[in-house]
């Protein structure tokens, strides 16, 4: 009896979290579907007087923000997929092989992980309109990889460490090369950890702001988040809070549904790759 | 793999040993290999503009006059040093930073303790926490800049504050700032302080509850050391990802009323004024309170950085 009493109270602890949790987002909705022209007027209201999708035909008839979602989709994908690859590789080094320069590895993405990307904003500014590639998807992709590689490094290392490598050897004796066993055994084995490694990066570049503001200035490569910050609404005589909103929830619904989806393997994923489990 | 090769054709009594460098030798060479494109691109972005912002931060040079470029030794960062806009900086970001991270880990600590224990809809509220992690941190700055604004927002009528401007002034745009970096950054530490927690031996609770601990002792006396390590980690990793903030003052205030922050401050010099010279003197003094932080909670606090490094042992 006292034990189900107790694990009520745990419950409607669980529910304020939930709710913690879901206020703002209730809040966006409910802006959002307010009428731009009159969500201000007579009392402001939590949720609108009348419900309305015109912030939505606002922002996705703005080529401002059409071309930000397909920038930063593109841009998050192409760097997500890299970084990956490359990530795989060293994680397989770490968990697996003795090699010098293991060590430095690793201290080195846990030094990239909490560079400050503000110290590089100046010279990657400079350095980039030098080279050409300034306002450019790829002047874009290649800091995400810089600073996702910490984090695809370290949870994928940990999801390494879980495979029964025993299977690997078993492989060699059989007469595969390392590479082989690498490629035919352990990549099946090790693609979940893949898999949450990439949505976690992922979530890193489609969140990125800074280096996104200060290495855009166009539509050619202005993602999300920066475009946000630049969004008026449609005209200059409206105010943008309702558009904002909309378009906020639409760039918000990838990340509900990844989530929603993938729970557990991204709690797996941000345990795994941060405390050693 | 050489193994292969050897056992075709190295006659029986072939000596173990050489064997065995042999394939340590290959090992380490294909360590490298695997690592070297990692290597390269981690350095390729940091190291490099680092350097180059070190080089700058010794001239005077700014783009709208390329040609007034002339080695000033160390004046600019005498000029930053020496100005109050740096110090408003530091003493914004860390005021920010304190604040967020002191409430994140009583919170945290709270969320984790409540994932552990709840049976019911255990994995309901780990997907509700996920969301404001997930969500873009100037969505979150937005939603909540527009409940506190005057216009748009329900936080004064429900408070019955009136027309109070939130972000008429530092402290009440300090208070929202950091209001919307909590929400939005708690479940990570959460998540991390859950990790340390599964961690705490279960027998070592038990006995303790046996010998007549309170549950206040037991908290203070078994749990929270058990896991101390956990939370040092995750103390260290939010206080540096606090101090780079910039998204929220840039949304909610612009930087007014005194709300810029480090990060804030070297984006406006480098990339508003496009003033290089200053700019990289406060990128490398940036990164060298980063620095000092970190080494502070390595070598003052004992952080035992093995575990989120993620060494065999």
């Amino acid at each position: 009896m006292d034990g189900r009493k107790t694990s009520n109270w745990w419950t409607v602890w669980g529910v304020v979290i939930l709710l913690w949790a879901a206020f703002p987002l209730v809040w966006m909705l409910s802006l959002a579907f307010k009428d731009p022209a009159t969500f201000r007027s007579g009392e402001a209201s939590f949720f609108p007087a009348e419900w309305t999708w015109t912030n939505f035909e606002t922002v996705f008839s703005d080529d401002l923000f059409t071309s930000a979602l397909r920038n930063s989709f593109g841009i998050a994908v192409i760097a997500t997929a890299i970084s990956v690859v490359i990530a795989m590789f060293a994680a397989y080094a770490i968990a697996r092989l003795d090699f010098r320069g293991k060590k430095l590895l690793l201290s080195m993405a846990l030094g990239i992980a909490m560079f400050p990307q503000a110290a590089l904003v100046g010279p990657l500014f400079n350095m980039w309109r030098g080279l050409g590639i300034y306002d450019t998807w790829i002047g874009l992709i290649i800091p995400y990889l810089t600073f996702a590689l910490p984090l695809s490094i370290w949870t994928m290392s940990a999801f390494f460490r879980q495979i029964p490598w025993e299977m690997e050897q078993a492989a060699q004796v059989d007469g595969a090369t390392a590479w082989q066993a690498f490629r035919k055994v352990i990549v099946p084995l090790a693609a979940p950890g893949v898999f949450t490694t990439g949505i976690l990066t992922f979530f890193f570049c489609w969140n990125e702001f800074l280096l996104a503001i200060s290495l855009t200035s166009t539509d050619q490569a202005r993602t999300v988040p920066a475009a946000l910050s630049f969004f008026t609404g449609a005209s200059q005589f409206e105010s943008p809070v309702t558009a904002v909103m909309a378009a906020s929830v639409v760039v918000t619904i990838p990340v509900v549904i990844l989530v929603l989806v993938f729970q557990r393997r991204i709690v797996a994923g941000l345990t795994a790759g941060a405390v050693k489990g | 793999m050489t193994i292969t090769e050897e056992r075709v054709q190295a006659p029986p009594p072939s000596p173990p040993p050489a064997k065995v460098s042999d394939r340590l030798h290959h090992e380490r060479r294909l360590g490298l290999r695997l690592s070297a494109p990692a290597f390269i691109v981690m350095i390729l972005v940091t190291a490099y503009p680092l350097g180059y912002a070190v080089v700058l931060s010794f001239y005077k040079y700014r783009l709208t006059d390329p040609d007034g470029r002339q080695f000033v030794g160390l004046q600019n960062y005498l000029t930053v040093l020496t100005d109050p806009v740096w110090w408003s900086a530091v003493t914004t970001t860390a005021i920010i930073t304190l604040v967020s991270v002191a409430i994140e880990l009583v919170l945290g600590f709270g969320f984790a303790w409540v994932m552990y224990r709840i049976v019911r809809g255990r994995s309901f509220v780990r997907t509700a926490i996920l969301v404001p992690y997930g969500i873009i941190t100037v969505v979150s700055a937005f939603v909540w800049r527009y409940a506190f604004q005057l216009d748009s927002g329900f936080v004064n009528q429900w408070f019955g504050l009136g027309e109070f401007n939130w972000f008429g002034e530092r402290w009440s745009s300090l208070f929202v700032i950091t209001l919307s970096e909590i929400w939005k950054t708690t479940p990570f530490i959460s998540l991390l302080l859950l990790a340390g927690l599964v961690q705490v031996p279960g027998e070592l609770l038990e006995a303790a509850k046996v010998d007549g601990a309170s549950a206040w002792q037991r908290l203070w006396k078994v749990v929270l050391p058990n896991m101390k390590a956990a939370i040092m980690v995750a103390v260290l990793f939010r206080t540096l990802d606090a101090w780079r903030i910039f998204d929220n003052p840039f949304v909610m205030t612009g930087g007014a009323n005194e709300t810029e922050t480090l990060s804030f401050l070297a984006y406006r010099q480098n990339v508003t004024l496009v003033n290089l010279g200053a700019g990289s003197a406060i990128s490398v003094l940036l990164f060298v309170t980063v620095v000092l932080i970190a080494l502070m909670f390595i070598k003052g606090f004992k952080t035992d950085l093995s575990q989120v490094r993620g060494d065999e042992d």
